[in-house]
Formats: C-alpha cells, sequence, structure tokens
C-alpha cells in the first residue's frame, strides 16, 4: 500500500474555536487541551457511502415529506440548491446531503422544542438528499423563522437550515448552518460570531437567487458548500490527480 | 503583490444545536418521516468477528453527562477492511462500517452495537492497533469532535499503535481505552467521553 492521498490540513483559524465565551453552551463543552494532530490514515480517508436505495425521491422536498394530501406547509416557498465542492474546485459527487430548520414561525418539531410559536401540522422540517454527478443538491422548502433561544435573555436566532455533509472521508465531515441573505439577525448572533472572520461567516449566507425561481411559484436561493480539498497523489490511477 | 492561489476555503462548521436529532435521528425527536432512517445498524447480519456493545457517556467540564450528543462511528471490519475504495479488500455483503447513535435525553446514555474491528494499515507500513473512529456533535460543540475509541485488552497492539504513539503525555493515551466487561453473556466495552477538565478525552485534529 502506498501512503494515502492526505486531506488539506483543516484551517482551525477560519472555523470557529471550540471555546467561544458568548456562545454560553460552549464554555463547558469545549476542550481545554490541544488536539493532538494526525497525518491521515486510512480510517480518515476513507468514509461512509450512501446510495439511492437509502433514501426515497421525495426526502429533498421538505413541503411534501410531512404534509397530508392535498395539504403544504404554511410559508415562503423556497428552493435551496447548490454545489458541494472541494477546495480545488471539483465537485463532489454522489455525497449525502442532510437538512434541517425550524418551520415558517419559528417552531421546531422537537419534543424538547418549547417556543409558543406553533407546529405547523403540513412540517416536519428535515430532508436529505444525494448530490448528482456535478455535485448538485437542492432541497424545496419553507424558509424558516427566526427563534428566540436562552443565551442572552433576548437572543434571537437568524433564520437559518442546518446542514449535514459526509464528502468521500470521514476527516471531510461536516455540519453548518445555512443563513439568508439580508437577514439583519446574522450580525447579532452569538453561534454566528463563533466564526471568527466576515469572509467566512459571508461564506455561510445563501444567496437569493433569482435566476433559479420559479415564476409565480417558489423562490430561491443558492448555497454552495465546500468540503476539504486532497493532495495529488503519484500512486493513484487517476488522470486529474485527486 | 502575488498571484492569488485559487483554492476554494471549507465551509466553516457550526454548532449541531440542539436539534439535531430533527435532521439525523427523527424518530428521537418525536416523528417518523422516512422509510429508512440511517445509522443503526454498524455491522450488518453477514459480519464476521465478535459481536459487542460499546457504551458510555459524554461528560462536560461540569461533570455533568451530555444529553443532547449525537455521537457517529466509523470502523473496519473484522479484517481491518473498511467498505471503500480507498481501503484494500472486501467487506461483507451489508457491512456499512458507519453507524450514528444519539444520547439518551434523560440519562445521556449511549450504545450501539457492532462488530470488533481488526488492525488496519498504518502508515510507511505500520499496523494500527483495532480502533473505532468516533465524531461528536452538540449543542455548545462549534467545530465536530474526533476521537478514537481503543479496546483495553489489545495491549500489545495498543503498544505498538502509531496514533497512540504520537500522544506525548503517556497519561492521556489511557483516555482512549475503552473497558471491557461481560454482562449476561454479551461483552460490552466502556468508553466514556470526558470534553473538559480531568482525564480530558484525547481528541485529534484529522
Amino acid at each position: 500500500m502506498s501512503t494515502p492521498a492526505e486531506y488539506y490540513q483543516r484551517d482551525r483559524e477560519w472555523h470557529p474555536p471550540a471555546y467561544t465565551h458568548d456562545y454560553k453552551t460552549s464554555v463547558a463543552r469545549s476542550p481545554q487541551y490541544s488536539l493532538i494532530s494526525l497525518e491521515n490514515t486510512v480510517s480518515e480517508i476513507t468514509g461512509p457511502r450512501f446510495g439511492h436505495g437509502d433514501i426515497d425521491p421525495i426526502d429533498n422536498d421538505l413541503i411534501l415529506n410531512y404534509a397530508q394530501p392535498g395539504q403544504s406547509p404554511i410559508g415562503e416557498r423556497i428552493i435551496l440548491h447548490g454545489r458541494v465542492l472541494d477546495e480545488n474546485g471539483r465537485p463532489v459527487p454522489n455525497t449525502l446531503v442532510e437538512a434541517w430548520q425550524a418551520n415558517a414561525g419559528g417552531r421546531y418539531r422537537h419534543k424538547k422544542d418549547t417556543y409558543l410559536a406553533p407546529i405547523d401540522p403540513n412540517f416536519g422540517g428535515c430532508g436529505r438528499t444525494l448530490t448528482d454527478e456535478n455535485g448538485y443538491y437542492f432541497f424545496r422548502t419553507v424558509k424558516p423563522g427566526a427563534y428566540p433561544w436562552r443565551n442572552w435573555v433576548n437572543n434571537w436566532r437568524p433564520a437559518h437550515v442546518h446542514m449535514s455533509i459526509f464528502g468521500s472521508g470521514f476527516a471531510q465531515r461536516l455540519i453548518t448552518q445555512c443563513y439568508f441573505e439580508g437577514d439583519p439577525l446574522i450580525a447579532k448572533c452569538p453561534i454566528v460570531k463563533t466564526i471568527p472572520s466576515q469572509a467566512a461567516i459571508d461564506s455561510l449566507v445563501a444567496a437569493l437567487d433569482l435566476n433559479a425561481t420559479i415564476p409565480l411559484d417558489t423562490i430561491a436561493y443558492k448555497f454552495d458548500i465546500v468540503l476539504r480539498g486532497r493532495r495529488s497523489t503519484l500512486f493513484e490511477n487517476r488522470l486529474e490527480g485527486n | 503583490m502575488v498571484q492569488k492561489l485559487d483554492y476554494l476555503k471549507e465551509t466553516p462548521s457550526q454548532t449541531a444545536g440542539p436539534y439535531v436529532h430533527i435532521g439525523l435521528a427523527p424518530g428521537a425527536a418525536g416523528f417518523d418521516i422516512y422509510e429508512r432512517e440511517l445509522g443503526w445498524d454498524i455491522a450488518g447480519p453477514n459480519a464476521t468477528g465478535e459481536r459487542i456493545r460499546v457504551e458510555g457517556l459524554v461528560i462536560d467540564g461540569t461533570g455533568s453527562p451530555v444529553k443532547d450528543v449525537l455521537l457517529e462511528a466509523w470502523q473496519a471490519n473484522a479484517e481491518g477492511v473498511y467498505p471503500h475504495p480507498e481501503s484494500a479488500g472486501e467487506t461483507e455483503e451489508g457491512f456499512r462500517g458507519w453507524g450514528r447513535v444519539i444520547t439518551n435525553f434523560e440519562t445521556g446514555e449511549w450504545a450501539f452495537e457492532t462488530i470488533k474491528p481488526g488492525s488496519t494499515p498504518g502508515r510507511n507500513g505500520t499496523t494500527q492497533a483495532p480502533h473505532i473512529n468516533l465524531w461528536i456533535v452538540a449543542r455548545g460543540i462549534n467545530i465536530g469532535l474526533n476521537t478514537r475509541l481503543y479496546f483495553e485488552d489489545e495491549t500489545e497492539a495498543n503498544a505498538a499503535d502509531p496514533v497512540i504513539n504520537t500522544i506525548e503525555w503517556e497519561k492521556r493515551r489511557a483516555t482512549l481505552l475503552a473497558k471491557r466487561s461481560d454482562k449476561d453473556g454479551q461483552i460490552v466495552y466502556r468508553f466514556d467521553i470526558r470534553l473538559q477538565g480531568e482525564n480530558e478525552t484525547v481528541f485529534f485534529d484529522i
């Protein structure tokens, strides 16, 4: 066996650090010791793979996947779409993207959520899909509402969709949150502000994408996701190197 | 000025939040939506090797169990092969190698059933002791934490393991060893994860 092609080192000055004082729960849940840096082995460069047998075609349609027959959730109908790429700019095909969110009023369908805004009987709030051969994915959903949370007494999360992405190696595993262009709560949020740089924050804000809307039906936002890239290796029998 | 390198930046991580179950384990959030939830069966019915249960708690810096964690496991089969084209060899039909568990909302206990993995190749001709790769996300964790579960009864293999040996502080190595017991004929490995403070678990930047 040759030495495996490693993933580029994660830029941990770009990601949020573990300890972020203003996001209070992080205080007791952040390791104090430094991480131990590993050179990649087969354990990190491999990861789980998923296929169309794992999910149903309707799973990426949050307007239909929990609605009663003939009904649909209340809210602003949106398409959330984009590409999953790696740091080399190459598409990441056939990878699992999972999403979850509150309803249009900011209420989650979760037994631990007690916010007074009501549940929508036609909205579950989760979806999943596989990227196509070009790394493209889309969800159809309603735009989530802002909601309050117990951090400071008057903190409100911006509208957001949680996203979970696998990639091809366990070292690429990522969970993040997608925000929406123009939301004035983004700049106020202690969870957003765990991210050190404005450029990194900007990369989590989906852009209004009028070209992808369906006129008279559904508005669209574009959210591209970038996973770690890999070094080239001379030992892989692939002309493109990675 | 110089030319700008044209690499993209990785999408920054954010916490999975307290309602991670909605997306990744909706049954636990209190509603059934998918025909098949993913991650409940790591090894499948055909895997050879010793059937084991792995269980534990995730404990925060105050000593309290964390009750809204989601853990993912990634492991090789008993022959040390991962179900992935870059791992040499074949795995059994139905062996996924990957699992996902959540903690009990009341107690914080988590557990998964699997098989004990075999040794896997390390770098430069070395051999890695049997281990399960774990990834932990939760409210208050801004970027997923990676660790490895090793087995305390693999004394010789652990002593030679290239990753364990990169941990300069020998006392900290013990935080990666799961403790074996036999409960009514079932082999159980206990692995408590301490996020912060005394006996803090070793976490890796992979």
